[in-house]
């Protein structure tokens, strides 16, 4: 593909980074930008996991055992809070920020001081976050979704959480600017947008997405502000406003939402198989256009979060039959990735296992997702544990195996070093079965009549709630095996090549430059032919 | 796959040992003909699943087991079909057809609500239900049964397994005739809540402010369990629904004693509001008129939650002008504090004021009898 060529071409000294602590305040360099992102993300799943622990704890059988229905509650809120806010979008974004410079043959991002901004603003809006916790009246705890008018019941926790999300939203949005300028403008020659990896492609939707919606919701959190404090009646049927208003504007923004979540997944997984298949990616364009379908019919099927809400029978009928068309072009994707496979030559290294995990159990996902599409059998499953297990599938063996994945595939280029394949095989197994042991039961829980969100349950919910509860302590502790392996990776172990996989040089630029690459990755632009 | 998620889930349930015999692993078809429409929809489109999961699951593990370098394979270079690719995007979408048309009909059919027998208006609580039967002016609360309340406090070392339907019990059930279609309507006084029986197929918000509605036939006499289905507020789970469908002769023999009861309740209470009560015979009314409407917010203790609900307790509402104190109990305050003047009598009202500025040591010692209470509507 490309030739690099070390001369000494640049006339400014290489200076690199600073020493010590202010090297991370005030860096603009997009690997130690991503490292930062990479890190919080990591440091905030096992904080939204520890909450989902304290939640397992307490379901782990019938009666209440160990916390008051309150504090329950602001464990569910913020359990989800953190990780899609805290963990899963940071992750991307740190994934984005150390790879797409290198992947479109880039020295760094487009806009190396925004990008400073956007990750310093995480630690205040978190730090924002967590202070609810220990305010009278506790965290928020009415559900990530903040629904009115239960979310005004909350006292000072209300105007917190909504600073918090504005924060992280103008951080957001920043990031996807520079994203979208840096894959714009900072292509090397020769890498058309039709070159592009998928990776870079699926990222380049989903930042669309974010400017797009993350404004809708911050503007939806500020008429929730005005109504407790300013005395507006947006959603207040007693002023002449409407309750389920903030619902389609929050949905509007969540279900686009969802898809920032999985796009990147999407991307990852669609650079991992080929690279293990040692073949091609199969239908690289119908990949593309699946994607921005996908990305687009993301904006059209909101209310399909409401089908209970009685809404008019053709609102329940259109936003039944878009929804369900989402399931072609995700169809066309998991086609693909068999197709990548099929007749390759694979090898099963701890990446390739995720990857192959991802799309098994994304695909189950997507099978419940295809079935709440139907509005009439919704009004069964909506707000039960089914749509948990089919939440949690799409986005744990989902969009948290994509990471893990994308983790392991890219950490000797990070490092410079192999990590324990032992281990990594180790983690794998013990990851992908526990997570099935937690969230499969979690099915037959909800087709049975138990209701999400709630405390304590009818004694006949009781051994599926045991196994969840099981199957979630084996997953979080397994997670410290994967820590363990970053850190000794970090720390040293056999050097990794510059293409680290095997033929994984025609994959990808950024196994042409060396292990770990350059403070400015691509000082001479590469030559895509 | 599967396989291994059957094994796997078969595992974990003889680890947790001695199964519970109620359980069970899929929808109930439940007991009108909607709620089986909606479960033969539900399992056509599980087995559409499950045969798309068998081709795609069949494919990725032969290819997984075969297509390994391991075994000497030299990978094929193709990259794409443009036969393949059309095939399956216009396949899918022709499944896809094929569960829209029987969805639209189902939907189609859960949201006739036309041609009704009778409607009974259900209203969401924080944290209990209130049913009125707008035909026959029946009107009354239902909450989660005493026995299982006391078993769901945290730490009340209670076994749930010994209370008989664990938070799936009401004190007042509603009850409805087989046989009849019945109409519901929704609302909420507070947030939102959602009613939810899923043997009568499907799920309901009740909105404050807004009306939704649904319909229901049963076939079978019986009784019928269900809960709240929307997060709303700190018990959120524990307002169970209790649905108790009678023959027509026992649902009209049942609607006589209510409407009598309703009538003898009403001449009391009229007899009621003129009488002069003592205070202690005003605290020992007004304190269980608090705990079952004000104790969930303001804590039984009077204490309330700082930052969320006030307290009553050395309250300056509690210690300061009686009329005050009244009108906000009456005609209530703000978004979040609801009027009681017309789901509770004068008495009530009189007894719970009352309570409020002695009780918790407040000790103001005044009192309210129910004739200083003003009419409403
Ligand atoms: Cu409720």
């Amino acid at each position: 593909m490309s030739a690099v060529t070390h001369e000494d071409l640049h006339d400014h000294h290489d200076h690199g980074p600073a020493k010590g602590f202010l090297r991370w305040v005030f860096t603009t360099n997009h690997k130690d930008i991503g490292t930062l992102y990479l890190t919080t993300a990591l440091i905030m799943f096992f904080v939204g996991g520890a909450m989902s622990l304290v939640i397992r704890a307490e379901l782990f059988q019938p009666g209440l055992q160990f916390v008051d229905p309150g504090f329950f509650n602001q464990m569910t809120t913020l359990h989800a809070l953190i990780m899609v806010f805290g963990a899963v979008m940071p992750a991307f974004a740190g994934l984005a920020n150390w790879m797409i410079p290198i992947m479109i043959g880039a020295p760094d991002m487009a806009l190396p001081r925004l990008n400073n901004w956007s990750f310093w603003l995480l630690p205040f809006a978190f730090a924002l976050l967590a202070s609810t916790l220990f305010m009278d009246g506790g965290a928020p705890a009415a559900g990530w979704t903040l629904y009115p008018p239960l979310v005004l019941q909350g006292g000072n926790n209300l105007p917190f959480a909504i600073f918090s999300i504005h924060l992280l939203g103008i951080s957001s949005i920043m990031a996807a600017i520079n994203i979208i300028v840096t894959i714009f403008n900072m292509r090397a020659p020769g890498m058309t947008m039709m070159k592009l990896p998928m990776f870079v492609w699926t990222w380049l939707i989903t930042a669309f997405l974010l400017i797009l919606v993350m404004p809708v919701f911050a503007g939806a959190v500020t008429m929730l502000l005005t109504d407790k404090f300013f005395g507006t009646s947006f959603f207040n049927a007693a002023g002449g406003g409407d309750p389920v208003l903030y619902q389609h504007l929050f949905w509007f923004f969540g279900h686009p939402e969802v898809y920032i979540l999985i796009l990147p997944s999407f991307g990852v997984v669609s650079q991992i198989i080929p690279t293990f298949a040692r073949k091609p990616l199969f239908g690289y364009s119908s990949m593309v256009y699946a994607t921005a379908s996908i990305g687009l019919l993301s904006f059209v099927v909101w209310a399909h979060h409401q089908y209970t809400v009685g809404m008019p029978l053709a609102g329940e009928l259109y936003f039944t039959y878009a929804t369900m068309l989402i399931a072609v072009p995700t169809g066309v994707k998991v086609f693909n990735w068999v197709a990548t496979m099929w007749k390759g030559a694979m090898t099963f290294e701890t990446p390739m296992l995720f990857a192959i995990a991802f799309v098994v159990l994304f695909t189950f996902g997507g099978f419940t997702g295809l079935m709440m599409s139907i509005s009439p059998a919704d009004l069964q499953y909506h707000d039960t544990y089914f749509i948990v297990a089919h939440f949690h599938y799409v986005l744990v063996p989902g969009a948290v195996f994509a990471l893990i994945a994308a983790t392991y595939f890219w950490l000797p280029k990070w490092t410079g070093h192999m990590y324990d394949e032992r281990l990594g095989k180790l983690h794998f197994w013990l990851t992908a079965i526990s997570v099935n042991v937690l969230f499969f039961p979690q099915h037959f829980s909800g087709l049975a009549g138990m209701p999400r969100r709630i405390p304590d349950y009818a004694v006949q919910f009781a051994e599926f709630n045991a196994m969840s509860s099981i199957g979630a302590f084996i997953f979080g502790f397994s997670q410290l095996i994967f820590v363990y392996v970053i850190i000794k990776a970090i720390r040293g172990g056999q050097p990794a090549t510059d293409e680290v996989w095997e033929g994984a040089a025609e994959h990808g630029l950024e196994w042409q430059l060396p292990s770990p690459p350059p403070y400015h990755s691509w000082e001479v632009a590469p030559l895509v032919k | 796959m599967e396989r291994t998620k059957l094994l796997l889930g078969a595992a974990a349930l003889g680890l947790v040992g001695n199964a519970h015999a109620e359980y069970a692993l899929n929808l109930t078809r439940g007991v009108t003909q909607l709620s089986r429409d909606i479960y033969d929809l539900h399992m056509y489109i599980l087995w559409v699943c499950v045969a798309i999961g068998v081709i795609v699951y069949g494919l990725l593990t032969y290819s997984v087991l075969h297509h390994r370098k391991s075994k000497g394979v030299v990978p094929a270079t193709f990259h794409e079909n443009t036969k393949l690719e059309v095939v399956w995007t216009v396949i899918p979408f022709l499944i896809l057809l094929a569960m829209a048309v029987p969805a639209t009909k189902v939907m189609i059919e859960a949201y006739d609500t036309s041609a009704s027998d009778m409607t009974v208006k259900v209203t969401g609580y924080q944290w209990k239900w209130r049913y009125t039967y707008l035909d026959d002016g029946i009107d009354f609360f239902s909450t989660l049964d005493a026995k299982s309340n006391e078993a769901r406090q945290l730490g009340s070392k209670i076994n749930p397994e010994t209370v008989e339907h664990y938070l799936l019990n009401v004190d007042h059930p509603l009850v409805v005739p087989v046989n009849k279609k019945i109409r519901f309507v929704f609302t909420a006084a507070d947030v939102i809540h959602s009613w939810w029986v899923p043997a009568l197929g499907w799920k309901k918000d009740t909105i404050p402010g807004f009306v939704t509605e649904a319909w229901a036939r049963i076939d079978e006499p019986g009784v019928y369990r269900g809960q709240c289905a929307e997060l709303c507020g700190r018990d959120h789970g524990f307002m169970p629904i209790v649905v108790e469908a009678k023959s027509e002769a026992d649902y009209q023999a049942w609607l006589a004693t209510q409407k009598a009861q309703t009538t003898a309740k009403a001449d009391e209470a009229v007899t009621a509001a003129s009488k002069s009560f003592t205070l202690p015979e005003l605290m020992a009314k007004g304190e269980a008129v608090y705990n079952a409407n004000c104790a969930a917010c303001h804590q039984a203790n009077g204490e309330g939650i700082p930052g969320n609900f006030p307290a009553i307790k050395g309250s300056p509402v509690a210690l300061g002008p009686i009329d005050e104190h009244l009108s906000i109990v009456a005609k209530g305050k703000g978004a979040m504090m609801p009027g009681f003047s017309k789901t509770l009598d004068k008495v009530d009202i009189a007894a719970v004021v009352t309570y409020q500025r002695n009780g918790f040591g407040n000790d103001k010692g005044d009192l309210l009898q129910p004739s200083q209470v003003p009419s409403e509507n």
